[in-house]
């Protein structure tokens, strides 16, 4: 059951070839079986997941199911779920159990989708490998000595090693499509604003993004039609008629043009990856995409921006962190000052530490205008490279991870070599667009690799077209680690 | 005050905006609920909250700028401004910072008599913080979030203004004018309308002092009070040799002193910017000219009308625009009679002020509605009533006893202006007062009015006096003409 993609699992429910009871014991099972040695998940509730499970069958015996009803999925633990503990992967909310849905777990769960557990993640989502999570890290299902990526890295790896269909995740600067890529799925991080961040726990806010994961592209329009639509409990929010993501799925691409930023393609890129990108433009080619050169002149601008503003809010937003009303408290402490001191110090991780002190840096004054303002303009100069060179291609295509999955520990203790992970994401966030990453081929050591396209702004049908008929013709996205059978 | 020293003070003052809920959260900001019953997971600050602008607030502020004559900001920025207190639940403050909704604008004070023109910097929105208690608990702080997210509007003046009295002028102008515009409802107890004082002395011609600023005054007597001590302190200490050092200082009102809070050294560094939950607040021509639609006549305005059409003495046009709904009451009287404006003053001025006074109530809560007290002047200014009677009437209307007409004809106390019944009367004093008429006619004037009084008397008080002194001097006359 668990190797079918998300419109079989429907069609298997529908024709009550399994109900949702048996498809949930067996994901419950299969997490209870391998999940020991990935780590993938930080909260597994059987009983809620089996109730869930029930409503959903008799909701599907009533014929009132979506494509999405009784379907096992995850989230990403910083999405907050009534009752479930929410910890963002960090010992300072490691007691904390959030009292309402977030507006993705509130639409999920009312398309009737059966939540099994919160995946582990980079600690407050700072990070490209999971190894910043209090919980410990996550083992990539391709070669558990390797990392999954990050920072949604338990999402990716649950998916990757099929203990769930799909699972959401969050992309800031790459934490859906650089773990989808180094884990061989697929991930979409849709336009900013296109899926509600209320409920969401901040890292950056003007750079956070709730996505999905699943085998395919088609999965991925299924998660998107329940996770996209306007709210207006968040003001960034965008107010537009809601759509079926899956509508251009099935048409050809014949004439599509699709953008190679020249910029992505350099020495930076290691040659097995490179290998395999190539490899998918190839056959977008065979199936009649035309391929434009384009340039993003900025794009060497993207992570030391990206350094300075996401640090800058994540300063600000992990403020209420303090100890006073909900979360971890140093046990002891002599007064107000000692209690904040202590209690941040002993509740966060050294990367978390670290970007708050970058952050409060680069905010604070006399380095403002040279910081954060600076870096406020490029921002706008690498939004302008996209708009510009979307006016020459349809979509932007390349790599989403510079390397294949690296081995745990080797960039833990270098965050400029880790930062660099995320050299090919970052600046979509920068600008606000839409990005997703597919698996189109294998590199060294037999590791996913994973092909990026980059749409404009709420062209996300456009570019799951691209990946669904890329995925027609491929096969990579159906391939399973040996090992987990 | 200070000889050769000349004062410079500048106000901020916060207005809590009196929307129903609170300026991000849905959470009510109603006064006086158990604590924490009224914070939302917003105003907790609970990790994945959002904050959401309430429009209430933002339409308020727009209201203020057209009063003052300010610029609304076609686009204005909320910014976060860091800083950690258990009160302040995200560990940051959302207010307004390079982009203000309010940039200047003016208000207009009259200290005994003469006029100024007060400038105005900007006025920003921003949520107010929770509170802490430190009295009901043992070694620990409580804290209350009710008020944390409060919508205020926080108005910055230049340092235009010259003395305590000035300042005072103007805190109790600006004051009157949100309750006028219905933007706060100035409850100054309840801290929806407060003031920090930032005051400097130098010599006259000198570059401006160094400045204090005197944190959260809440009532006019304090901020006059404080102002007062904090300009003496500075004189004092510099003729003695010393420098003011920059800090903020509080007020205290039971030594009745300033002391230091904290020095500019101990400043904090809120290392604001934009806040990247919240879009830009873009306001359009259109939203301005809705609210200056909606606007009320303003009280500088209305007090010239009353001034130049009712005409006024201008003290009295000031009076009865110092609150809203004083002048409406006003206003509604002199429509009620059809005309008379200054008889209506007089009675509005008069005993209704006097009884809302003692009452301590606004003129739209008082117990005689406009109508009624109308139907008391029309009384008066027919002559069925005399001027003192008419106060008595008053009294008993107050106390609840109906209508003008209905007392008058209760207590009997309608005038006999009938000439005849007068005449009758006068003829009969006349003929009883040999005496007094003897005297009148040599020259005493003292014994008409004894004679007036006798009349007066014998009508039981009911006679109309001017007919009274008309008939008498009549008669008096006619008797003199008779006389040999």
């Amino acid at each position: 059951m668990h190797d079918r993609p998300l419109a079989a699992l429907a069609a298997g429910l529908a024709a009550r070839e399994f109900s949702s009871e048996e498809l949930v014991r067996h994901q419950l099972d299969r997490i209870a079986r391998l999940d020991g040695g990935l780590n993938a998940f930080i909260t597994v509730d059987e009983e809620k997941a089996l109730a869930a499970a029930r409503a959903a069958d008799e909701r599907l015996a009533r014929g009132e199911g979506g494509p999405l009803t009784g379907i096992p999925i995850a989230h990403k633990d910083l999405f907050c779920a009534k009752g479930w503990k929410t910890t963002c992967g960090s010992k300072i909310l490691s007691n904390w159990v959030a009292p309402y849905d977030a507006h993705v777990v509130e639409r999920l769960a009312g398309e009737g989708a059966v939540l099994v557990g919160k995946t582990n993640m980079d600690e407050f989502a700072m990070g490209s490998s999971n190894e910043s999570s209090f919980y410990g890290p996550v083992k990539n299902p391709w070669d558990r000595t390797r990392v999954p990526g990050g920072s949604s890295g338990g999402s990716a790896a649950a998916v990757a090693a099929r203990l769930v269909p799909a699972a959401t995740g969050t992309d800031t600067g790459g934490s859906i499509r650089q773990p989808a890529s180094l884990c061989g799925v697929s991930g979409i991080r849709p336009t900013y604003g296109a899926v509600s961040r209320y409920g969401m726990v901040a890292f950056a806010s003007s750079l956070d993004q709730g996505g999905a994961f699943g085998e395919s592209a088609e999965d991925l329009a299924l998660m998107l039609n329940a996770m996209a639509g306007f709210d207006p409990r968040d003001s960034t929010s965008v107010e537009r008629p809601g759509e079926d993501y899956r509508r251009d799925l099935a048409k050809p691409l014949a004439g599509l043009r699709v953008g190679l930023p020249r910029e992505y393609f350099t020495a930076d890129l290691a040659p097995d990856v490179a290998a395999c990108v190539t490899g998918a433009i190839d056959e977008l080619k065979r199936l009649g995409a035309v391929p434009v050169e384009i340039s993003l002149p900025n794009q060497h601008l993207a992570v030391p921006v990206y350094y300075v503003i996401a640090p800058a809010e994540a300063s600000s937003n992990l403020s209420r962190f303090d100890g006073v009303r909900y979360g971890f408290r140093a046990a002891e402490y002599a007064d107000l000052n000692d209690l904040y001191r202590k209690t941040r110090a002993q509740g966060f991780g050294a990367e978390v530490k670290r970007r708050i002190l970058v952050g409060a840096y680069v905010l604070s004054h006399g380095y403002y205008d040279a910081y954060y303002l600076q870096a406020q303009k490029v921002r706008r100069l690498i939004a302008r490279d996209f708009t510009e060179a979307f006016e020459a291609c349809d979509v932007i295509a390349g790599p989403a991870a510079p390397t294949v999955a690296f081995p745990l520990g080797e960039k833990s203790n270098d965050p400029v070599q880790m930062y660099l992970e995320d050299l090919y994401t970052i600046s979509v966030n920068l600008a606000g667009l839409p990005g997703l990453s597919v698996p189109c081929g294998f590199g060294a050591h037999g590791l996913p690799v994973g092909l990026q396209v980059i749409g404009n702004y709420f062209d996300e049908a456009r570019m799951l077209q691209v990946a669904h008929r890329y995925q027609l013709a491929t096969d990579w996205h159906r391939r399973r680690p040996g090992n987990l059978r | 005050m200070s000889a050769g020293w000349e004062v410079v003070i500048g106000l901020e003052t916060h207005a809590q905006l009196s929307t129903a809920s609170k300026i991000f959260s849905g959470a009510s900001t109603a006064f006086g609920a158990a604590p924490n019953t009224q914070a939302s997971a917003v105003d907790l600050a609970l990790p994945g909250v959002l904050p959401v602008l309430n429009a209430g607030a933002v339409v308020r502020a727009i209201r203020f700028g057209l009063a003052v004559g300010g610029t609304i900001a076609p686009r204005s920025v909320f910014a976060r401004k860091n800083y950690f207190y258990p009160d302040l639940p995200k560990g940051y403050q959302i207010s307004q910072f390079e982009l203000p909704v309010v940039v200047g604008g003016e208000i207009l004070i009259a200290v005994e008599g003469v006029e100024k023109r007060v400038r105005l910097t900007r006025a920003h929105l921003e949520e107010d913080a929770g509170k802490s208690l430190h009295e009901d608990f043992h070694g620990m702080s409580g804290i209350d979030l009710n008020r944390a997210g409060t919508p205020l509007l926080e108005i910055v003046s230049e340092p235009d203004l010259r003395s305590a009295k000035e300042a005072v002028a103007y805190a109790k102008t600006l004051h009157s004018l949100v309750r006028w515009i219905g933007i706060c409802d100035g409850n100054m107890q309840e801290g929806s309308f407060r003031c920090d004082a930032n005051v400097s002395v130098r010599r006259p011609g000198a570059p401006l002092g160094t400045r204090c600023e005197i944190k959260n005054l809440n009532s006019f007597r304090f901020l006059e009070k404080a102002i007062d001590f904090e300009v003496r302190r500075q004189v004092e200490l510099i003729e003695d040799g010393g420098k003011v050092v920059q800090e903020t200082r509080l007020w205290d009102p039971q030594k009745g002193e300033t002391r230091a809070m904290r020095s500019k050294e101990d400043a904090q560094d809120y290392r604001y910017f934009p806040d990247p939950d919240l879009l830009p607040l873009e306001i359009t021509p259109q939203a301005i000219a809705r609210e200056r639609d909606a606007m009320p006549e303003l009280p500088a305005a209305m007090r010239e009308r009353f001034i130049a059409g009712h005409g006024l003495p201008a003290s009295d046009a000031t009076t009865l625009t110092a609150s809203k709904a004083l002048a409406d009451y006003f206003e509604a009287v002199v429509k009620a009679v059809g005309g008379e404006p200054k008889a209506c003053a007089n009675w509005v001025l008069g005993e209704f002020s006097a009884l809302l006074n003692r009452l301590e109530v606004e003129a739209d809560a008082g117990p005689v509605p406009p109508a009624a007290l109308a139907g008391l002047v029309k009384r008066v200014l027919d002559g069925t009533i005399s001027g003192k009677s008419a106060k008595d009437v008053f009294a008993a209307m107050a106390a609840g006893e109906g209508e003008a007409d209905a007392i008058i004809e209760a207590k009997g106390l309608r005038q006999v202006s009938d000439a005849g019944a007068i005449e009758a009367i006068v003829d009969e004093v006349l003929a009883g007062n040999a005496k007094q008429v003897e005297d009148y006619r040599a020259g005493k004037e003292k014994a008409f009015n004894s004679l007036v009084g006798q009349v007066m008397k014998a009508s039981r008080g009911k006679a109309n006096p001017a007919q009274v002194n008309e008939i008498l001097k009549r008669k008096l006359g006619q008797v003199a003409g008779l006389a040999p």
